[in-house]
């Protein structure tokens, strides 16, 4: 390719430098723009909040029940559909937020991903952006869930500040497992491979969790794993929100948080790669 | 290269005097790109995909719905706003896309192969709009492009590039002149790239081109 066009002014003129705003503000305003996009595709598609509510209404209704009558599982003296009901929500967020890299690597292939990435917008804002999105659309499963936890009685809170922390606790958990999701694209390039590496690793981040048993009753390698399981501290964040059980509801947050920041960091810098 | 994508395999390229690598969001802040393959989101309406770059390129909120109304408007879209981009015919993404590329009003536009696989109507209607635009704005168009009657007619300069190579430049009159009175740039192309077709070459030569072909876009 050939350099410049002709007629170029002189560099440095005022007019060449369009300004920018701070830093700051176009990083909120990348991550806004996204989000908003997100939530227009909501609205013109609403299939997936639907079909979304399907498995965690499973999960509540017949393996919460019959659980709960079987009294196998250990949960103080909550029922154990009380003690479940956080863990599933934190299971659909997961659900949804793990196979969002496919979107990315969709728009790559129809080259919507370069048009993106030739806008003045750095790599990390494009993932920040597509992260929230995708907590964004995660938190259809905080109104799944509480309705259907109300309907069946599960004795939920409903302090708004719980609530709010709630919304945050599923944000960023699900942010971050997309940002796993675009990790993953940025690796396997294709959709057929991230569709495979997604459905390796759901399972084990989701038994290898506290969302259906609490770490004490599991043997020692399994608390091993829970214990760099992010997936836990998000559903042992939920737990202690909604339920007022013992928690550690702060530093949850802030694994959760630091998480996110270091998927968005891995995902940006194989982004390149994607895109190439 | 251009669009600050891909870094230079040697030299370097400016823009308006902005060297690509080092000033990449400035860079990107004074072009418009629409790449080779129709690509809106088929999902969003199309105000909705122009009000995205808008929001990606700092358009301030109150110029963003005027200036997205104005870019579709210029594109021949109005009507269709509000409609989803996947009910559009090929035509239609590719005037939205030039919309999409024009809502941060760029210096330079970039565009690869712009009426490739377009009917013969929809192309007019592409070209139509970019000669209004440059009329109206005086933007600079760079644009890749192998039907060469096209570059005969619309471009001031063009630039013959062969496996890589930039061949021959200059205005299109010139280069004719350069090999006699009725010559045509097809005519130009073949001379510079020897008159006949390439024989030999296997499968992996056209992947390869194929792989440059989209490194370029």
């Amino acid at each position: 390719m050939t350099s410049a066009a002709p007629a170029a002014p002189p560099a440095g003129s005022p007019e060449a430098l369009p300004s920018s705003p701070p830093l700051w503000r176009s990083l909120a305003n990348r991550v806004v723009a996204l989000c908003l996009v997100e939530l227009q595709k909501l609205r013109h598609d609403r299939s997936e909040l639907y079909t979304r509510a399907i498995q965690p209404a499973l999960w509540l209704l017949i393996f919460g029940e019959t659980f709960t009558r079987l009294r196998a599982i250990p949960t103080g003296n909550i029922p154990y559909v009380d003690y479940l009901a956080p863990g599933i929500l934190a299971q659909s967020a997961l659900f949804m937020a793990i196979f969002y890299g496919i979107q990315i690597i969709w728009e790559r292939d129809v080259g919507l991903l370069t048009k993106l990435l030739v806008t003045p917008t750095p790599r990390a804002a494009l993932i920040a952006g597509k992260s929230f999105a995708a907590g964004l659309r995660a938190l259809s499963q905080v109104v799944v869930v509480l309705a259907l936890s109300a309907v069946l009685g599960v004795a939920l809170t409903w302090n708004p500040l719980d609530l709010l922390g709630t919304v945050a606790a599923t944000l960023l958990g699900a942010a971050f497992f997309a940002t796993v999701s675009m990790t993953i694209a940025g690796l396997a390039r294709s959709r057929e491979r991230l569709m495979g590496i997604g459905q390796a690793i759901t399972m084990p981040l989701f038994f290898g969790s506290n969302a259906l048993y609490p770490v004490s009753i599991m043997p020692g390698w399994l608390q091993a794993i829970s214990k760099v399981n992010p997936l836990s501290y998000q559903v042992d964040a939920l737990r202690g929100l909604l339920l007022g059980t013992h928690a550690h509801v702060a530093l949850d947050l802030a694994v959760l948080f630091v998480a996110a920041a270091l998927g968005i960091a891995a995902a940006s810098s194989l982004l390149g790669r994607l895109a190439r | 290269m251009l669009t600050t994508l891909l870094p230079a395999a040697e030299g370097s390229a400016r823009i308006f005097g902005l060297d690509v690598a080092r000033n990449r969001m400035r860079v990107r802040r004074l072009i418009g790109y629409v790449p080779q393959m129709l690509s809106a989101d088929a999902s969003l309406t199309g105000r909705e995909n122009v009000a995205l770059f808008a929001r990606l390129f700092d358009v301030p909120r109150r110029e963003r719905t005027v200036r997205v109304a104005e870019a579709l408007e210029a594109m021949g879209l109005a009507d269709a706003a509000d409609r989803l981009a996947g009910t559009y015919s090929g035509g239609m993404i590719r005037r939205l896309e030039l919309a999409q590329a024009l809502i941060n009003r760029p210096r330079l536009l970039i565009l690869d192969e712009p009426t490739i696989g377009l009917d013969p109507i929809a192309r007019a209607a592409v070209w139509e709009r970019l000669q209004e635009l440059r009329a109206a704005s005086g933007t600079t168009i760079l644009l890749t492009t192998h039907y060469l009657d096209e570059a005969d007619h619309l471009c001031e300069r063009v630039a013959l590039m062969h496996r890589g190579r930039l061949r021959a430049v200059g205005a299109p009159e010139e280069l004719e002149a350069e090999l006699g009175p009725d010559a045509t740039l097809e005519d130009v192309f073949r001379r510079h790239t020897g008159e006949r077709l390439e024989e030999g070459g296997d499968i992996r030569d056209v992947r390869g081109t194929r792989r440059t072909a989209r490194r370029l876009a």
